[in-house]
């Protein structure tokens, strides 16, 4: 049984989408009015569970009558606005941003980025064998998971998971400035010294694997990584009483991941550091 | 939340640095060394600090100064005392130590010379000065060299800024030359500041190795030109009065304006600004009158008011003289302001850069204070208002609207994405309006002569006198005060315009580069529109024929590269990609430059397009302008 979450209801707000008439509840975005219409609007740092960011500015789509481009995913729907999401201008920031991203990080495990590059012709080897990187080793300093920033895109979400708007732990944000921006911990010491608690929700939300299990990590190394032989299982935690989702990811019938549905309507995928790493003695066949 | 703290105690030192600020610890708890023997019963059965605390967490920024200012440099035991007093997350606190270049979370030497590298200075040889300077200040000296974006002394280029840690000298920022104490030993040095400009490497070393007794600035008349002569506005107590006395200020028509204000009401106020026409002079032009009647217009209390004196634009320092020349000025237009908006409360953010500014306006709010100028009553007309001067750290980003809030706030100065806007949800998700300093001093006039007669200065749509920084190759640098519709011949014509012009950096890094034969350009917002240019924050910087224009326009690719918050991809990357693509063309012409000024063509409008805000949609505006108008790789 799924639970449906009933909001209240909302007036519909009318405007324009590329030409056609569209009707979005009030307080939609256009990245939300855009979905309904079944389009297909590119997105990197967006999230289903946090509050828009709209930092990468994939999703850029122009608005009439505006001066600059706007994120889809976080501008919010107006009655009367004309918004045209597939115009020269829009395509246009979407080619260069994804050129930009694609030549300064490692996109190799972020989804669609290789699909969107083919669609907007991005060539991001076009600024040459010198273009500056971001080029940071993986950081491995604990068994649950890995930070590899040479993937990162600064899209915050994990710092706004850890934060204020699901876990309360605070123990990352962005520092420095500019091209050298990272995420850190405090004092950027190693994980195992900092306010982490382990529970795992900023590797939920990391859409490029720039955040991911140690697990994950050392198959990948080893090449015997292989997501089309795993199954997924969603089952309920058995460690306390609250009942969140667990998704179990199994690869040669061994757990390899734990991650957890998004929508489901009390934990919205998080969880804490027994349900998303404590999976060994499932396992554990001696 | 459950913060969680290393084991990194802090010095006496930087834990005084700390309590000076907030005050001694309220309990234990908030220093929480896991010491037991320190806590008391009382602390035993209560805990002080959470919510209270964290609802300081604007004092983050304040605390990283006084830890700063005190130690040189901000140890991971003062941060995370620090911390714990405001209930702040480290990792975020470390964040925003980050942020800032003024700020080093390394050790680094108590003394730090800043050396401006910017556009104006470069022009002036500020190469030479710091091969002079780090030639004589080698390792071991005690001194870190740094070298620096504008430190806004444009007009006495090339510049430098000596900022040494140590114990705090009594009251708001240092202490008049004639009262700083000779007398301190080696151990406890005093904080102290110096400014050299223009700066030869012998005064800058001189001045870094005893900012106490450096020379002292000249006054900042000296940077107005026109100072003392008829018809000036703006500028007309610059170098007439005392700048540290109220008594002077007031006999030379000081707080007129105020009172008027008080006769006609907040919405007379707003409807004067409004009928005068006048609109922001920051840079974005916007009409200030919309600005207050939207601010004063909400329902949401309190509302605020913020000064933006940020000025960090490259070849900008008007604001900093008219602070340091007049600051009462800018107090009572604040005053008058925060009126008209419904605000009783108004933040002054100065760019961390300017000491003389700090201390001239500090002590201009305590005399203001003191009289009742500022206060519960205002002027005994049941009004309260007062002024708090929050200090930047080095973060040109920082004077766009909403990263000024982020930053005041205790946050990374990041831009936030508008809509809402200030005036709705701005400084602490209050109606906020914010002004630029010129804008604000703008207000007295109006008030003083009325809407007719101001609204008759200038043109239809451009109302009111302007001020120009000029700098680069003329003979008269400095702050000149025309009415919009001068022409851009006319202003150099006054400043002394060099024989050999090249091209005017017009409105800064983020404005344009015109050419030496565009000398009809009238300096209006609609006019410099019209020649597809703009008027920006009042730059106009010549340069002449003897100066490379690739080195320039590499200066301001990495400005921005620099200034970059990183926040966003098109900015943060867009910038290296800038500045890459323009040292390879550095000594390139023609076909072999083509390749990569197309590949700059589609960054730049991508940056301009797509970017948060104005800092990266404005980063391509001068190279463009210089590739465009002046042919600059041809």
């Amino acid at each position: 049984m799924t639970a449906i979450p009933l909001g209240v209801p909302r007036r519909l707000v009318e405007f324009t989408l590329d030409g056609q008439e569209a009707r979005v509840p009030e307080g939609s975005t256009i990245l939300d009015a855009c979905r309904a219409a079944g389009k297909d609007i590119p997105t990197l740092c967006q999230g289903d569970t946090l509050t828009p960011k709209n930092a990468c500015r994939v999703c850029v789509v122009e608005v009439e009558g505006a001066r600059t481009l706007a994120p889809a995913c976080s501008r919010k729907a107006e009655a009367g606005m004309e918004v045209r999401t597939d115009t020269e201008r829009a395509r246009h920031s979407r080619k260069v941003v994804l050129e930009l991203l694609a030549s300064s990080v490692n996109l190799s495990t972020t989804p669609r980025a290789a699909e969107w590059i083919k669609e907007y012709e991005a060539k991001p080897d076009r600024f040459g064998p010198d273009a500056a990187r971001v080029d940071e080793e993986p950081r491995v300093d604990n068994d649950l998971y890995v930070r590899d920033y040479d993937k990162c895109i600064l899209c915050y979400k994990c710092v706004d998971a850890c934060g204020d708007q699901w876990q309360n732990t605070f123990a990352i944000s962005v520092v420095g400035r500019g091209f050298d921006a990272r995420i850190a911990v405090e004092h950027d010491a190693p994980l195992t010294d900092s306010a982490c608690v382990y529970c795992g929700n900023c590797v939920e939300v990391c859409p490029t694997g720039a955040l991911s299990f140690k697990s994950e990590f050392d198959m990948r190394a080893a090449g015997t990584w292989n997501e089309a032989e795993q199954t997924e299982t969603t089952t309920v935690c058995a460690y306390c009483g609250v009942g969140c989702n667990l998704t179990l990811h199994v690869q040669d019938n061994e757990i390899v991941k734990v991650t957890s549905p998004h929508d489901n309507p009390v934990t919205h995928g998080n969880l804490c550091i027994k349900g998303r790493f404590g999976y060994q003695h499932v396992q554990n066949r001696d | 939340m459950d913060l969680h703290f290393g084991d990194s105690k802090p010095t006496d030192e930087e834990r005084e640095a700390v309590d000076a600020l907030l005050g001694p610890p309220g309990s234990a708890w908030e220093t929480a060394f896991g010491d037991s023997t320190v806590r008391s019963d009382a602390d035993l059965r209560w805990a002080r600090g959470g919510r209270a605390a964290r609802e300081r967490r604007d004092l983050l920024l304040p605390g990283l100064h006084a830890v700063n200012d005190r130690v040189g440099w901000i140890s991971e035991g003062a941060l995370d005392y620090l911390c714990r007093r405001l209930t702040v997350p480290p990792a975020e606190a470390y964040g925003v130590a980050t942020f800032y270049s003024m700020f080093s979370v390394k050790p680094r030497p108590a003394t730090v010379l800043h050396v401006c590298t910017d556009v104006a200075c470069a022009a002036k040889g500020s190469a030479e000065l710091c091969a002079g300077v780090e030639g004589r200040l080698g390792l071991g000296s005690g001194v870190s060299v740094e070298r620096s974006p504008c430190l806004g002394l444009c007009e006495r280029a090339p510049a430098a800024l000596v900022v040494r840690a140590g114990s705090p000298a009594a009251g708001l920022g240092d202490p008049p030359p004639d009262s700083r104490s000779s007398h301190a030993g080696e151990a406890e040095k005093a904080h102290a500041t110096a400014v050299v400009a223009p700066a030869t490497p012998e005064a800058a070393v001189l001045a870094a190795s005893a900012p106490e007794t450096a020379e002292p600035e000249p006054p900042a008349s000296l940077a107005v030109p026109q100072a003392g002569q008829p018809g000036l506005t703006l500028l007309r107590r610059i170098g007439v009065v005392d700048p540290a006395s109220l008594d002077d200020y007031r006999s030379h028509g000081g707080y007129s304006a105020l009172r008027r204000a008080f006769e006609l009401g907040p919405a007379g106020v707003i409807r004067e600004v409004t009928d005068a026409g006048l609109v922001g002079r920051g840079g974005a032009a916007f009409p200030t009158g919309v600005k207050w009647k939207a601010t004063a217009s909400q329902p949401d209390r309190p509302h605020y008011l913020v000064c933006n004196a940020d000025e960090s634009e490259p070849g900008t320092f008007k604001d900093r003289v008219l602070m340091e020349g007049d600051p009462y000025s800018l107090i009572e237009a604040m005053t008058i302001a925060g009126y008209a908006v419904g605000a009783h409360k108004g933040y002054l953010y100065l760019r961390g850069e300017y000491p003389r500014a700090l201390r001239l306006l500090g002590n201009a709010i305590e005399q203001a204070r003191a009289r009742g100028l500022l206060g519960d009553d205002v002027l005994g007309q049941g009004y309260a208002f007062d002024i708090e001067i929050r200090r930047g750290a080095g973060a040109y980003i920082c004077g766009e609207e909403t990263a000024l809030f982020n930053s005041i706030e205790g946050y990374r100065g990041e831009p936030r994405s508008k809509p809402p806007f200030p005036v709705e949800k701005g400084l602490f998700g209050k109606p906020t309006a914010e002004n630029n300093v010129e804008t604000l001093v703008n207000v007295l006039p109006i008030l003083t002569m009325g809407a007719e007669a101001y609204a008759a200065i200038g043109t239809e749509k451009s109302t009111g006198p302007k001020l120009f920084c000029v700098s680069g190759s003329v003979e008269r640098p400095g702050i000149y005060e025309l009415p919009f519709g001068a022409t851009l011949g006319e202003l150099l014509g006054l400043a002394g315009k060099p024989g050999n012009l090249r091209a005017v950096l017009l409105g800064g890094a983020a404005g344009g580069f015109v050419r030496a034969d565009e000398m009809d350009i009238p300096l209006t917002f609609e006019g410099t529109r019209a020649a597809g240019t703009t008027l920006g924050s009042g730059v106009v910087l010549a340069i002449d024929d003897t100066v490379p224009l690739p080195r320039i326009l590499l200066r301001i690719a990495e400005f921005f590269r620099d200034e970059s918050c990183g926040q966003c991809v098109p900015c943060r990357v867009g910038t290296v990609r800038q500045e890459e693509a323009l040292h390879r063309i550095a000594e390139r012409t023609g076909a072999a430059a083509a390749g990569d000024i197309a590949l700059l063509r589609e960054v730049g409008r991508a940056m301009r397009d797509a970017s948060i805000c104005g800092l990266g949609q404005t980063a391509w505006n001068a190279v463009e302008s210089a590739i465009d108008r002046l042919g600059a790789y041809e």
